[in-house]
């Protein structure tokens, strides 16, 4: 159950609580069990799998009478970064602080991974589900799309608020780390 | 709402910092047109505070697929386990 983890994340996305998403995991996993004769193989298992429990949980969303606003562009008409950061010319005014210390080892300390969840888990929910299905679970951008009805552009920007938006939130933490 | 102000500028139109951190994820999908694509090439090649930045994008992108998440809890565990018994017997 590899993507238990990733499957709840998403569930998250649509529905309120972490119970309500727990059960929708459940669901799913029953619903793979008992329709897995039927799979075609016409899109990968784990796409299969995630398409089964976008539709539980959009369906149990509507239920809770939950507006799901992931065709909208949340917060998508403002800059990805501060533009206090950038002198007149579009330049940095200083060197944006590095997430690693270590930059050669590519991997973020325990600390920081920490973090990172946590900063996922604050998103506005069409990034959150764009991130967690993209970078979590390791969907292509295609499938993605057609799980969550988004047009490519969308997808795009959406992925893109999602990692500038959790890079701005580590930013802070590893400057008081330093 | 703060605009952006691309600025235009005949040949090698260099691009400045502020327009790199909106291509950024763009850049990594490969899904810029190539001019734009060489442009920003171009950046990263003489600004290491860019270079710097696309690499902790890269990083956000390629660490959270090898992060730990919560498994299920055991009693669902076996429950489903059951369920797939029940279901390869029917």
């Amino acid at each position: 159950m590899r993507h238990d983890g990733a499957l709840r994340f998403v569930a998250r996305s649509f529905v309120r609580t972490e119970s309500v998403a727990e059960e929708v995991v459940q669901d799913t996993w029953l619903a793979v069990i008992r329709g897995l004769h039927a799979f075609e193989g016409r899109s990968s298992l784990r796409t299969w799998i995630f398409h089964i429990l976008v539709n539980r949980a959009r369906s149990r969303a509507v239920r809770e009478a939950r507006t799901v606003p992931f065709s909208s562009l949340e917060d998508a008409d403002g800059p990805s970064v501060d533009p206090s950061a950038f002198d007149t010319d579009g330049r940095w005014a200083q060197s944006p602080p590095r997430l690693d210390g270590d930059p050669e080892r590519h991997l973020l300390s325990q600390e920081l991974r920490r973090r990172l969840i946590g900063a996922v888990e604050e998103l506005p929910e069409g990034q959150r589900a764009v991130i967690a299905l993209r970078d979590l679970a390791g969907l292509p951008s295609e499938e993605v799309c057609e799980l969550l009805g988004l047009s490519q552009g969308n997808q795009r920007v959406l992925l893109h608020r999602a990692r500038t938006r959790v890079r701005a939130a580590l930013a802070p933490i590893v400057v008081e780390d330093a | 709402m703060i605009r952006l102000r691309l600025r235009r500028r005949r040949s090698p139109n260099p691009l400045a910092c502020r327009e790199f951190v909106e291509l950024v994820s763009d850049y990594l999908e490969g899904t810029l047109p190539p001019d734009v694509r060489a442009r920003v090439d171009a950046h990263l090649a003489e600004c290491d505070a860019c270079t710097g930045y696309l690499e902790d994008v890269r990083m956000i992108a390629t660490t959270l697929p090898t992060i730990e998440l919560p498994e299920t809890d055991p009693a669902t565990h076996a429950a489903l386990v059951a369920a797939f018994r029940d279901a390869q017997r029917g």
